[in-house]
């Protein structure tokens, strides 16, 4: 597996309110990580699906040494799969002691953006996805979706626990 | 915090555990010299590297506890509240070292309480007559030294620990030295005088007023330093701690010549991930190796590499083995306080406490072992009186027993109690809403045992104490099931109860077999499997279907089998027949798991779930394979989970226990086993088959198309057993013969295949009145024959003979089995009779209580659930019943059933396969009631 390098580090602006995002694309939409929970970005080679996983989880990863949970991203914002079989991309986040590793279709730049700008959710946005975005920054030609990685990684597996 | 507080505070912590549990050992042992000797070496030890870290409250604290110590080797009585009392200061003083460990330094407090019971308990003594005047004189000797010579004070608490040693190479006559003649002493040997008086002296310290513990807390810290040289000036700070060292490793010595360094956990931790990690380096090369043919020369170094690596992995997995009593270390001590609290006479007994299994597992199981016993004595065993009225021994016993076997460890839990209150837990759980009271009402005792470990269960049950035990089972149950580990109940009303807790021995690496299924490895553990078949539609060994559900034969024994891609819902190929067999045993279950293919043996590192992914039962864990790949490690404990819980049914069946059974399977039937026309096999209850024939089919006559034979100087009818058989014209045609009285019916069949005997469940089949069902006989599926369907095709003589033109009788037939009733209930039709029937007594009793009139009953008396018994006993309660005649069906009729139904006046017993004795039974009751009539 390969690793991209770790993010561009960009130039520092002094504004210390700002805060830097790392931008993801699923499904055209453009959505930001924070990049303090971002521990690094790879292409994903070998994944082993785990039968009877939620489908949330798209299988389990070997990143140096380390098994690592991958997410469909798609999935988890109730999107289907997608049809390219190119490369796939993963953001590598750490929850409460596991790794997890966040499939998206691509991984952009690195923004920074002033956490006073961010606007609260759209009110008829879709429910499933009010509960992971923290809320939405305007860029100037499209529209940023904050994600909120706990709540990503926070999902229901034990309806199937008997 | 410094190095020197952190060494003193593990050691603390290890020594007041072996205190705890000496003590316990102590009070049922008073005599025994070695433990309070032991006890009395430990505790100084404490209180010496108290006082030399300047820890005043642990150093007044350990000294009071010693002192009173130090009087029981004095030959003071060892009572429970002396005990009760030391061991109420050593978890004082265990709370002071947590709130140390916590935040470095000595929590602010005062032990004046403890301290001054404890020395009430030591001053008040008044077995000894010598005892009284000896503190005296040593008293009045007290101040003097005191004051005059406070320097010398010093040396003499030093050389306590010589005294220790002294008194730990002579054993016997020191301690009468102590005991009686101190007041001598004093002038022989300065020493002894030094001992006793210092205790006194410090007594008297804190008894003047001011801060006591400061008072103690400067000599004693000074006192180490001078002690070597007497001399005041003495600087030697190393020669101070080499000093007491010694004296303890003198003692260590003593108790065992094994050498140890204490090593950090961390360390090892880093030190066996390491290996791991050497591990899955070593299978990659091994890998590499592998594939490629050519050797340049690396193989046979790999080969050494891969040896010394197993060795390595051996050796750092040896340092994580540790013996289960540690464990079981707190349990004397909790058994004991217990015991007191609730007034109960309790033993522990342990065994095996030796027996070695690894750091992290013994971590998880330490908790939920503690909680199995404390349910144990609280819940399991009785009150001595209760125990009395019980005809047991007012001690009860708590046995722990833990062994190895085979790659797990088995610790047992056994009380001598009274065992679960199973109609309680019933009763809960139908009240819970966890089971209907039907399924409760088929569930074995086992089975219900096992709602202890549901969660929520348990805190209802100690609510009403009347279920016994279930403080947060289900959080032991989920501890153990986290470590693949089982837990299982084994009860017995008034006799006690046994957990039996069955853990892997490392969670670190196991050997697995590499398998796959659909293009997709898996890992089974090795210790899970025991051996591979590999089956194809040729070969010896191949895969039957009953119904669909893949079987195997393996050696006279069916194996069930269940397609991994099936259970993992890859792809449904529902009959594939080509692959390998893993043949895989857990607890009493035996099964095969059906893979594609399978590789070989890896050792593999074990990596615990995802959390995301835990609740899938399937998996006990994933690893990375030499390969780089990551492969899940399937869980036999839970693949075996999911296949018994497909379906209700099959649960009943797969479990080994054979009182979870139901009574029809539990039985087994002799059955006749012939073929038809068609392909498959037909069977018929042995006990209905009169005789078998073979005839010459030329002796057979077609009367009006229908064929007949004479037999026994009559005509009997033949009737084929199925269409697709017709009946022969020449040749041997071979018979089943029915008969009933002097009516006989011959059965025509291609080939008559086995007798064989069984266990017989039956699959209903509705549709078709030839047959009663299918069933598995021998592992094949076999058409269970309804002999009563041919009846009317050929015996209008015999319904017109029973008939008679009477009046036809209505009967009920109670029988829980339901193949009986389907065997029996068309006979008793074709005897004239109109049958209702029922499956339990409750059934029985609400059907009669509904008005339904009967001219007779027959009832087994083995009904499962309520006693066939218990149903003639209440309809003989019913004024509108009281007379109903009752013929009872039994497998085994016992002197004890016959007195029992003289009394319920029934009229006859008959065995249960014996159908003619029934209709005779019903014949002679007929006659009678006629009479009646």
């Amino acid at each position: 597996m390969k690793l991209i390098d770790s993010i561009p580090s960009g130039t520092v602006k002094t504004a210390s309110k700002q805060m830097e995002f790392v931008t993801v694309t699923v499904a055209g939409q453009l959505l930001g990580l924070p990049i303090s929970r971002v521990h690094d970005v790879f292409v994903v080679s070998e994944m082993t699906t785990v039968p009877l996983a939620p489908g949330e989880i798209a299988g389990l990863l070997n990143l140096r040494g380390r098994v690592v949970t991958a997410v469909s991203l798609r999935r988890r914002l109730g999107l289907g799969d997608t049809a390219e079989s190119g490369r796939r991309m993963a953001v590598g986040l750490e929850n409460q002691g596991e790794a997890y590793g966040l499939l998206v279709d691509e991984v952009g730049e690195v923004l920074k953006l002033d956490p006073d700008e961010m606007q609260p959710n759209p009110v008829h946005m879709d429910r499933g996805w009010v509960g992971l975005s923290q809320g939405v920054h305007q860029l100037r030609d499209q529209l940023l979706i904050v994600l909120d990685v706990d709540a990503v990684l926070a999902f229901e597996t034990e309806r199937e626990a008997a | 915090m410094d190095d020197l507080l952190l060494e003193f505070l593990t050691e603390t912590n290890e020594h007041l555990e072996t205190v705890d549990v000496e003590m316990v050992r102590f009070e049922q042992d008073p005599n025994n010299e070695a433990i309070l000797s032991n006890i009395f070496r430990l505790v100084h030890t404490i209180k010496g590297t108290c006082g030399f870290l300047g820890l005043p409250r642990l150093e007044a604290l350990a000294h009071a506890a010693e002192t009173l110590m130090g009087k029981f080797r004095d030959g003071m009585p060892v009572t429970t509240p002396a005990v009760s009392l030391i061991l109420g200061t050593l978890d004082r003083i265990k709370e002071i070292l947590g709130e140390l460990e916590r935040q470095g330094t000595e929590p602010e407090g005062s032990d004046g309480d403890l301290i001054a019971l404890l020395d009430k308990m030591a001053t008040q003594e008044p077995p000894v007559p010598e005892a009284a005047p000896a503190p005296q004189t040593v008293q009045t000797s007290a101040p003097v030294v005191l004051q005059v010579l406070e320097r010398e004070l010093k040396p003499g608490e030093v050389s306590l620990d010589e005294l220790e040693r002294a008194f730990q190479e002579a054993p016997g006559p020191a301690k009468d030295v102590t005991a009686g003649t101190l007041t001598y002493q004093v002038l022989e040997r300065p020493l002894k005088a030094g001992e006793v008086s210092l205790d006194e002296l410090e007594r008297a310290f804190r008894e003047a007023p001011g801060p006591a513990p400061l008072v103690i807390d400067k000599p004693a810290e000074k006192a180490p330093s001078q002690a070597p040289t007497i001399a005041a000036t003495a600087p030697a700070a190393p020669k101070k701690s080499g000093e007491p060292a010694e004296a303890g490793e003198a003692g260590e010595g003593l108790s065992g010549k094994v050498q140890t360094i204490r090593v950090n956990v961390d360390t090892l931790e880093h030190l066996m991930t390491m290996v791991s990690e050497l591990v899955l380096t070593r299978n990659q090369l091994l890998e590499i190796a592998r594939r490629s043919s050519e050797d340049h020369g690396y193989k046979v170094p790999l080969q050494r590499l891969s040896q010394v690596t197993a060795e390595l992995q051996d050796g750092v997995m040896k340092t994580r083995m540790q013996p289960i009593g540690n464990a079981w270390q707190k349990l004397p001590r909790v058994v004991r306080d217990l015991s007191n609290e609730l007034s109960k006479k309790i033993e522990l007994v342990m065994q095996g406490a030796d027996t070695e299994l690894d750091r992290q597992v013994l971590e998880v199981i330490k908790d939920p072992l503690t909680h199995m016993v404390r349910n144990s004595a609280d819940h399991g065993i009785e009150s001595p009186a209760e125990r009395k009225a019980g005809g047991k021994h007012e001690k009860g016993t708590i046995r722990l027993n833990a062994y190895h076997e085979g790659g797990s460890i088995t610790i047992e839990i056994a009380d001598d109690g009274k065992g679960l209150n199973f109609a309680a837990i019933r009763k809960k759980a139908a009240e819970r809403g966890i089971a209907s009271d039907a399924e409760l009402e088929r569930m074995s005792d086992a089975q219900v045992a096992k709602f202890i470990f549901h969660p929520g269960f348990s805190t209802a049950a100690k609510v009403t104490s009347v279920s016994g035990r279930g403080v947060g089972m289900d959080v032991v149950k989920t501890n153990i099931e986290l470590i693949g580990g089982t837990v299982d109940i084994r009860s017995e009303q008034g006799r006690g109860t046994t957990f039996t807790i069955k853990i892997p021995l490392t969670l670190a690496i196991v050997a697995a077999l590499i398998v796959s299924s659909k293009d997709q490895r898996f890992a089974i553990p090795q210790i899970a499997v025991s051996e591979l078949v590999r089956v194809s539609p040729t070969s010896e060994h191949s895969i039957e279907r009953i119904n669909g559900t893949p079987i195997l034969r393996l050696r006279d024994r069916l194996l069930p089998i269940v397609p991994l891609s099936k259970v993992m819902g890859l792809s449904g190929n529902e009959d594939a027949n080509h692959g390998f067999v893993v043949v895989t045993q857990v607890a009493h279950q035996r099964f095969g798991i059906l893979v594609d293919g399978v590789f070989h043996t890896e050792e593999i590192v074990v990596k615990p779930m995802s959390s995301k992914l835990r609740h899938i039962q399937l998996f006990s864990g994933n690893t990375i394979l030499g390969d780089g790949a990551v492969v899940l490690i399937i869980d036999p404990n839970g693949l075996a989970r999911m296949v018994g819980s497909e379906s209700d049914r099959n649960e009943f069946q797969s479990d080994a226990n054979p009182e979870q059974a139901v009574v029809a399977a539990d039985e087994m039937t002799s059955l006749l086993v012939f073929r038809g026309g068609s392909e498959s096999l037909k069977a018929v209850p042995l006990s209905l088959v009169t005789r078998l024939e073979e005839i010459e089919a030329s002796t057979i006559e077609w009367s009006s198309g229908r064929p007949v034979v004479q037999y026994r100087g009559r005509l009997m009818p033949l009737v084929s057993c199925d269409e697709e058989l017709a009946i022969k014209r020449e040749g041997m045609q071979s018979l089943l013969v029915f008969s009933d009285g002097d009516v006989s019916m011959g059965l025509a069949v291609a080939e008559i295949v086995d007798i064989v005997e069984d266990k017989l469940d039956i699959e209903l089949l509705a549709e078709r009145s030839d047959l009663v069902g299918s069933a598995v006989v021998r592992g094949r599926t076999t058409e269970i024959v309804n002999v009563a369907h041919y009846l009317p095709m050929v015996l209008e003589t015999w319904s017109r003979k029973e008939r008679k033109g009477g009046p036809e009788r209505s009967l009920l037939l109670v029988d829980s089995s339901t193949f009986f009733r389907d065997m029996l209930v068309p006979v008793l039709k074709a005897s004239g009779y109109r049958v209702q029937t029922a499956s339990t007594a409750q059934d029985a009793v609400r059907l009669l209580s509904n008005g339904l009139h009967v001219d007779v009953v027959v009832t087994d008396l083995e009904l499962s659930g309520h006693s066939g018994f218990a149903l003639v006993a209440s309809l003989r309660a019913d004024p509108q019943h009281s007379a109903t005649p009752v013929i009872g069906l039994t497998v085994k009729p016992d002197p004890q059933q016959i007195a029992l139904a003289r009394k319920l006046q029934i009229s006859e017993i008959v065995s249960k396969i014996d159908r003619r004795g029934l209709l005779s039974a019903l014949a002679e009751l007929n006659g009678t009631l006629e009479e009646a009539a």
